[in-house]
């Protein structure tokens, strides 16, 4: 009897695991199709595989939802691993393209040859913070005493160097935790090029990278896991961009720019230090955009903090093992569609839209890409 | 049975035997072959070690290089600024053994105390469903140990044990003296002895299951108490097989990642050494989770791996060490099930 | 080997409830008899007894916290279209954990249909061809120094952390394919997985009776045949537990799936592309700053448990009626 049950148990199981596979599969007819071999499926169906920073994650995450609504053939996926990870899964070819906040060093330049840089947004990375008392943005901070308190060396909330600054505001006397990337990122690179920039100690003994050696603080993965961080817990500050401060609503210091002025970053303040460093003339796509930078822009209503973000292509697109035609059509329009109709959705998310000259600079950088020599 | 049901298995018996005595050329050909599948599946795991081993060993072969073994196990730096690259893995040993410890500390007696409570306490109405329920916490994934420490508990911790021992001790041990913060070195301990004492606990039991009950009814035939009967008979004699138990809890934590990343703090570098009990730290694995798909030069790359190999030394020999102890308990020889 | 026999022995021979009885009794009557119990020693007895229960009731408080959680949260995110469609862009709220539930089962699938043939005759090789025991000539020596070194390299292999399982995927399949896939997850998982299979495999055919073997050589039947037919058969429950235990603890797996099959929001296109995963979808759904994501992150965590404990009772019911021995962790 008892065996009968027991039996009755395990076919029960493995039925509904079975069961539980074939209705998940078959609830996507997509899916199901895609299940059968490649002659069989839907003519021009493709998939575009990316990776790379979580900053135009949000943008890039609406554009795989709204483009599918344009083209349903073509199925986008991207995943934010950081920009560290977009740039080595984009040189390695495990990816169809990558994204990143830094542009391409000269060493990763040598290791991924024929890459060209298309900037598809534009960011800029705030001082968010959760201090008790202080609910609203606003704390007026200057570089240096960002990078003092990001040193350690700068340990309470009521320092008399930030007081001063913030007369009407009354500050803890609690100590200071701040919260930095644990993983590789663009988001970091800008970051603490920023500080060395602005601390030239900071600069000697930290330095800029994708991720550096924190003297102190508690790290968190991504710009998701440093602002549910600085949610989540009092006396925090960290850096994150924009778009994230202004989604979890999260408060953000004023910056002193290069003129002397506290900026909000709103962007208005952003765009105006992207407008200034487009009009002085960007390099070509497939050049080298080390030298790009748009931090401590001159402008006085300019927030000093921004940055291009970058997809990653390689120029010939044949060179990629997973690449045939069919898709580098596809990859090629979406991108397209993305600088032009899909900067529509920008705003909205708290991004910049690309001002014109960059525009026409990357649909340039997209015509010159080309399938095993032929352009696409 | 009915008659006809014989008939027939006469009838299947008569083809089955034909099909399994078959003639004697087929059959040695046949054992051959099926011998020499067995030998190959079980000459596969030699093929993972060493598949593990050299993908490991090449991986990490360029940071052992450039900083050499001692040096890389020894230094304090994660730089991987371009130009001053430096790596060393002393602070995740360090925070590796560190949180692990901490589990260790509080999972193992409660454990102990567990498997006591199931083994000679509980009646057995009590004890088999609430060793079920064990069992079955023993498989909930450690993503979702991580997922409620991030969201539920740190909060808990630091409001109820954390800012208290700082209130207290804070001022006069330096252990306790740094503003909890919920994300660190503790939490990540005592959700590591959550995480274990399941998997402790219940070998725990089999263990003290496993001693022979001749050994308790002396203890009490000699007017023992319940716990003197513990002590005196039931310890002793399975204490191996609980120490070889605390072994592979140890290891588990060890080796655990998801958790520790998401409530461990993330420190690096000379920071990440705990200097207090409510330090943000980082251990091997975490480190490695976090920065593996991130890493943007070879030497980076590198280095993530030797942390794995560190990591692969540590828990080779952690888990050897205790699978002998605890196989020296349990063993079952062919044939014995009569 | 005497010594592991008493042992056995010992087990055997007594009956739990029958022993149980006996004990008490022998303590009444030494109560009665022997006024030796002093108060001191009744109190430390008292005292460790209330310790016991203390640790039962703090290790099941936030065990329980933990599925009351995931049940609470997870049951509000629930529903049809949370189960069968693609996420929505992030942070909206819509869409749904479709391909990760289908990614956990190909890759779980996969992973078996790897990992289980070659634990189960691994196992069988051990327990059949290569018996532990004494070693007289020279070839039986070197057959049993080669199973005692793939017992050893199994255990060795049941505790290398998961995230080193990980490395090794990205490097042998992931760089060599040049794409994150299902293959490399898949791969990652059996390295898992056949350790414990062959090792429950082992204990269990060496639970057959020897007699069954013998009666099956004395009707000359070859070797290979009395394995697969006679040994294996009666054993096939104890197998199957096996199986199903190495799944419910691949099924959790995160740490070397972060490495192998990047996870997507897309459904399952090719077994040479990333897919997605529950334990994964978890992960990166847990670190997102909006709430909607974490209420779907809930909502992954109760599918998953519920597939696992599913799983896992099953496979203890199993055992329960056929009096098998199931370990939580294969030592």
């Amino acid at each position: 009897m008892s065996k009968i049950v027991m039996n009755s148990v395990v076919i029960v199981v493995m039925t509904s695991l079975l069961l539980t596979g074939v209705v998940t599969m078959s609830m996507s007819q997509r899916s199901f199709a895609q299940l059968l071999p490649k002659q069989m499926q839907t003519p021009g169906q493709s998939n575009i595989n990316g990776a790379g920073a979580t900053f135009p994650f949000p943008l890039i995450d609406t554009w795989r939802v709204e483009y599918q609504k344009v083209k349903p053939y073509v199925n986008i996926n991207y995943q934010s691993i950081g920009s560290g990870g977009g740039v080595k899964q984009f040189t390695a070819k495990t990816v169809d393209f990558g994204a990143s906040d830094a542009p391409l060093s000269a060493a990763e330049r040598a290791k991924a040859t024929g890459a060209v840089h298309i900037p598809e947004t534009i960011g800029s990375v705030v001082a968010a913070y959760n201090i008790p008392g202080i609910p609203d943005k606003g704390l007026k901070l200057t570089g240096p005493i960002l990078a003092d308190i990001f040193a350690g060396k700068i340990k309470k909330w009521n320092d008399p160097r930030i007081q001063s600054l913030n007369p009407d505001k009354k500050l803890p006397a609690a100590d200071i935790v701040t919260v930095h990337r644990s993983d590789g990122s663009g988001t970091t690179f800008v970051w603490t090029s920023y500080l060395s920039n602005a601390s030239p100690q900071w600069n000697q003994t930290i330095g800029a990278s994708k991720s550096v050696q924190w003297p102190s603080g508690v790290g968190a993965p991504g710009n998701e896991g440093v602002a549910n961080a600085i949610k989540g817990s009092p006396n925090t500050i960290g850096y994150i961009e924009l778009n994230y401060a202004l989604q979890t609503k999260t408060p953000y210091a004023f910056i002193q720019n290069k003129a002397g002025k506290f900026i909000e970053p709103t962007l208005e303040s952003v765009k105006q230090a992207a407008a200034d460093v487009s009009a002085k003339g960007l390099p070509k796509g497939d050049a080298s955009w080390q030298k790009v930078t748009l931090l401590n822009d001159k402008g006085s209503g300019a927030y000093p903090i921004a940055s291009f973000s970058y997809l990653l292509l390689p120029k010939d697109l044949g060179k990629s093992p997973n690449m045939n035609e069919a898709k580098a059509k596809a990859l090629v329009d979406f991108i397209s569609w993305a600088i032009t109709d899909g900067q529509k959705f920008a705003s909205k998310l708290g991004y910049v839209p690309l001002p014109d000259p960059v525009v026409k600079l990357d649909q340039d950088t997209i015509k010159s890409l080309t399938f095993n020599g032929k352009p696409i | 049975m009915t008659s006809g049901s014989v008939h027939i298995n006469t009838d299947i018996k008569e083809k089955v035997s034909s099909f399994l005595v078959g003639d004697r050329k087929r059959r040695k050909i046949g054992d051959k072959l099926f011998h020499g599948l067995v030998i190959g599946t079980a000459a596969y795991t030699l093929l993972i070690i060493v598949i593990v081993v050299v993908s490991v060993g090449l991986g990490s072969a360029k940071i052992f290089s450039y900083e050499g073994f001692i040096g890389f196990v020894t230094g304090t730096n994660w730089n991987a600024v371009e130009g001053r690259e430096s790596y060393g893995a002393l602070p995740y040993i360090i925070g590796t053994l560190m949180s692990s410890g901490i589990a260790l500390l509080i999972g193992v007696p409660m454990s102990i105390g567990i498997a006591f409570f199931l083994s000679e306490m509980a009646p057995s109405r009590l004890s088999s469903p609430l060793s079920f329920v064990i069992e079955l916490l023993a498989a909930v994934p450690s993503i979702i140990y991580g997922l409620w420490a991030l969201f539920v508990f740190r909060f808990l911790i630091k409001d109820w044990i954390e800012t208290p021992l700082y209130n207290t001790l804070g001022p006069y041990i330096p252990f306790f003296n740094q503003a909890p913060f919920g994300l660190d070195v503790f939490t990540a301990g005592i959700v590591l002895a959550i995480m274990i004492i399941p998997i402790v606990s219940s070998i725990s039991r089999d263990v003290m299951r496993a001693v022979p009950n001749t050994q308790r009814e002396a203890a009490y035939s000699l007017g023992a108490t319940r716990w003197e009967t513990a002590r005196i008979a039931v310890f002793p004699y399975g204490k191996s097989g609980l120490l070889g138990a605390s072994i592979l809890g140890f290891g588990r934590a060890v080796g655990e990642t998801m958790l520790v990343t998401l409530i461990i703090g993330n420190a690096i570098g000379p920071a990440a050494i705990p200097t207090t009990l409510f330090s943000q730290s980082q251990t091997l694995s975490s480190l490695i989770a976090n920065e593996f798909n991130e890493a943007s030069s070879d030497l980076q790359l590198s280095a993530l791996i030797g942390l794995g190999a560190v990591l692969l030394l540590l828990t080779m020999i952690i888990n050897v060490v205790a699978r002998l102890m605890v196989s020296k308990m349990v063993k079952v020889s062919p044939g014995d099930r009569e | 080997m005497n010594n592991d026999n008493e042992h056995k022995e010992g087990q055997e021979k007594i009956s739990k409830e029958k022993s149980l009885n006996t004990s008490i009794n022998y303590r009444q009557v030494f109560d009665d008899i022997s006024s030796k119990y002093t108060s001191r020693r009744r109190i430390t007895n008292k005292v460790v007894s209330i310790v016991a229960i203390v640790f039962v009731i703090g290790a099941i408080i936030p065990l329980g916290s933990i599925l009351l959680e995931v049940i609470k949260n997870g049951i509000a995110v629930i529903s049809i279209q949370f189960l069968t469609q693609p996420p929505g862009s992030i942070g909206s709220g819509s869409g749904g954990i479709g391909p990760a539930i289908q990614g956990t089962l190909i890759t779980v699938g996969l992973a078996s249909l790897i990992g289980a043939p070659i634990g189960i005759l691994s196992g069988i090789y051990l327990s059949e061809y290569a018996p532990a025991g004494s070693a007289k000539g020279g070839r039986e020596r070197a057959i049993s120094f080669f199973a005692n070194t793939i017992r050893l390299f199994n255990d060795v292999l049941t505790g290398l952390p998961s995230i080193v399982i990980g490395i090794v995927g990205y490097v042998t399949i992931v760089l060599a394919i040049n794409s994150f896939s299902v293959w490399a997850g898949a791969f990652a998982l059996s390295i898992i997985m056949i350790p414990i299979i062959s090792r429950v495999t082992e204990e269990t055919l060496k639970l057959v009776p020897n007699s069954l073997r013998e009666a099956g050589y004395s009707l000359g039947i070859s070797k290979s045949k009395i394995t697969l037919f006679i040994v294996l058969k009666n054993a096939k429950d104890g197998v199957l537990t096996g199986v199903i235990l190495a799944i419910s603890r691949i099924a959790g797996e995160t740490a070397p799936l972060i490495m192998t099959i990047l996870g997507t929001s897309l459904f399952f296109t090719s077994l040479t592309g990333p897919v997605d995963a529950l334990p994964l979808r978890i992960w990166r759904l847990a670190s997102q700053p909006y709430e909607s994501a974490h209420a779907f992150g809930w909502g992954a965590a109760l599918v998953l448990i519920l597939m696992i404990l599913i799983l896992s009772a099953s496979l203890r019911i199993i055992a329960r009626g056929r009096g098998i021995k199931v370990r939580t962790e294969t030592i």
